[in-house]
């Protein structure tokens, strides 16, 4: 069962105790609290508490020199009239709209491809997983810099064909363009979860699929998208969760600076440059719970949506 | 009782990997026949091609950025083909070179930071997972949502006040919070992992040690922990691959030039270098990507089954 899964079960079985459970109740409860100890101090000294604090802060102007001074709601109120942050907005929003739909339907297609029985299929799994293990990485960020720059990879490649291409990084029409391709790029991760989704699906269905005389066609969205519909759906929100929070790419294509003219600002560079640049603490952190909050808003869009079109086998 | 698990069936070992038999796919039967039709076969070719055409395209340039750095300088911005004509170390000496350290120096403090790390989410991880796998206790299923809820949870939503925390006591421009969160299992994805893997390793096992006397501490080092290896093993490269990839962390908490991580140093060398020097920045970036490719070249298999069982329903 994938964390997802497993939390919306547990969300349903709530307050019922397995009569295993009941029986066993209260018997380890020294060992088991040893055993998460380190657990528990990270739980409330790395993630709780922080969370509060910053909570808090979000209500403050703090600079880390002067301690908070308490200002209300001052910081979401500056957020409603701060183009920059609107601007940064529709950049993370386009990203994650068009590269997490794209990525996956990437991946989808070549986990399709590659599941039927190939021959030489752990090699090519390598070739298109490899590029997801470098993607987040500095080095990859600097090759797209030059790959997509005016006379970089992309550009000779089409001189050849007597085109001029345009300064893909340093054109705001198309610079966001290039790190969505670089986010696509990165398919391998999910591929490799479709592949092993599509294993699981039994081949009775598509043989008893084949004897009524189903086409591939009605085979791929009456057998293969209810049944692979789960790891969709898993994968769906892990990288709209992980979308949202990009920020290496982007940070390294432009400098730093989210540009050209802010169009690849995306939210967690305007962040990051409101706290560690200029160290508006209190502003990046209400920004932070904005972007959680958007966060979870989109992943229980996620769940609502998906009792129509995820298909649970059990 | 290390008898009874070197006796365990190897199958049972490979089973409790995969959480449950999932293969329910009938043995080919195309292979090796005969009857193999020409209508199969040009249909194989097809995808034979589509899939070369789409993974030349995907891994072409990674060898263009591996070619470039063996090529004089100028001609990364005129020779788009793989043709080297000669061999050109010179990148790789200056870019070593290049910043206040040599480069060797980030690949160490990397090194540091991902031993630390990698030993961190070992111990907490396991220890946790063990807990939440195998113990009844008060709160169990309150934490173990929890657990899974920090698995989503924003890095950027906790990252002001954790600076705030680690500025305070002194710890900005060193390692220690980089190492730290991972020494507390702040890395919940492979708590859960670990809870997968462990709810596969048969019970009965527990079971005996327990009526040969053995407390949980020793079930724990004795009985669980030698059969998720292949957990472990997950574990290890996938924060290998994460913590010597992160910049964030190290952009934030690491300003000093002798504390820099690779990630950081890369990016200083990137704002410094004037347009003459992409062949020495390539060449330190493949250096940079080295460690990765090794690690993805010989723990392909951990990975590959790492991310398909926490990612299966």
């Amino acid at each position: 069962m994938s964390a997802i899964s497993e939390l919306s079960s547990l969300s349903r079985r709530k307050g019922k105790a397995t009569a295993e459970e009941k029986k066993a109740n209260g018997r380890d409860n020294k060992a088991a609290y040893i055993f998460l100890l380190p657990w528990l101090v990270g739980l409330v000294a790395i993630t709780i508490g922080p969370m509060v604090m910053s909570l808090y802060l979000s209500f403050t102007d703090y600079n880390l020199l002067q301690p908070p001074e308490w200002t209300g709601a001052d910081n979401f109120i500056r957020m409603l009239s701060d183009a920059r942050l609107h601007n940064s907005l529709r950049v993370t929003f386009t990203y994650v709209f068009v590269g997490v739909p794209l990525q996956l339907a990437v991946a989808l297609l070549i986990a399709l491809v590659l599941d039927k029985g190939l021959r030489g299929l752990p090699f090519y799994r390598s070739v298109f997983y490899l590029p997801s293990l470098l993607g987040g990485s500095v080095a990859v960020a600097i090759l797209w810099k030059q790959i997509f720059g005016t006379t970089g990879l992309v550009n000779q490649v089409l001189a050849m064909f007597g085109i001029e291409g345009p300064g893909w990084i340093s054109d705001p029409g198309t610079a966001l363009g290039s790190i969505i391709l670089l986010h696509v790029w990165t398919f391998g991760a999910p591929m490799i979860i479709f592949l092993a989704g599509l294993r699981q699906i039994p081949v009775m269905y598509y043989e008893a699929a084949k004897v009524d005389g189903a086409s591939t066609l009605q085979q791929f969205w009456r057998i293969t998208m209810p049944m692979l519909s789960p790891i969709i759906f898993f994968n769906l929100v892990l990288q709209i969760i992980g979308s949202f929070q990009s920020f290496t790419q982007a940070f390294i294509v432009s400098g730093g600076n989210g540009g050209p003219s802010d169009s690849t600002m995306f939210f967690t560079l305007y962040l990051y440059q409101k706290g560690f640049g200029q160290f508006d603490m209190g502003y990046a952190s209400a920004m932070a719970w904005v972007l959680l909050l958007i966060i979870g808003v989109f992943t229980a869009i996620n769940f609502i949506a998906s009792k129509y079109w995820v298909f649970y086998d059990d | 009782m290390t008898t009874n698990l070197e006796t365990l069936p190897a199958s049972d070992k490979k089973s409790a990997g995969a959480g449950k038999p999932t293969n329910h796919r009938k043995p080919r039967e195309s292979r090796g026949t005969l009857a193999f039709s020409r209508a199969q076969r040009t249909k194989a070719l097809t995808k034979h091609a589509i899939l070369i055409l789409a993974g030349g395209l995907m891994i072409y340039p990674l060898l263009w950025m591996v070619v470039s750095s063996l090529r004089p300088n100028e001609l990364i911005f005129r020779e788009p083909g793989l043709w080297l004509n000669s061999l050109e170390m010179s990148n790789y000496t200056s870019g070593w070179s290049a910043l206040t350290h040599p480069f060797g120096h980030y690949m160490i403090n990397s090194a540091i930071v991902v031993i630390g790390s990698i030993l961190g989410n070992l111990i907490s991880c396991s220890m946790a997972a063990y807990a939440f796998a195998r113990l009844q206790f008060t709160g169990k299923k309150l934490f173990f949502g929890i657990m899974l809820l920090t698995i989503m949870l924003p890095f950027h939503v906790i990252i002001v006040p954790q600076y705030i925390l680690f500025s305070q006591i002194g710890w900005v421009n060193t390692f220690w919070p980089l190492i730290v969160p991972k020494l507390l299992a702040t890395d919940a994805f492979f708590v859960f992992l670990m809870v997968q893997f462990i709810r596969g390793i048969p019970k009965d096992l527990d079971e005996a040690a327990r009526i040969d006397g053995a407390g949980h501490p020793r079930i724990f080092l004795r009985v669980i922990l030698p059969l998720m290896v292949p957990a472990l093993a997950t574990t290890t490269i996938f924060t290998f691959i994460w913590t010597w990839n992160d910049f964030f962390g190290a952009l934030i908490y690491l300003t000093d030039p002798d504390m820099f991580t690779v990630p950081v140093a890369l990016r200083a060398f990137v704002d410094s270098q004037s347009a003459t020097s992409w062949g020495s920045l390539f060449a330190m970036s493949i250096v940079s990507l080295l460690p990765v490719f090794l690690v993805f070249l010989f723990g392909q298999r951990f990975l590959i089954k790492g991310i398909a069982t926490t990612g299966i329903k």
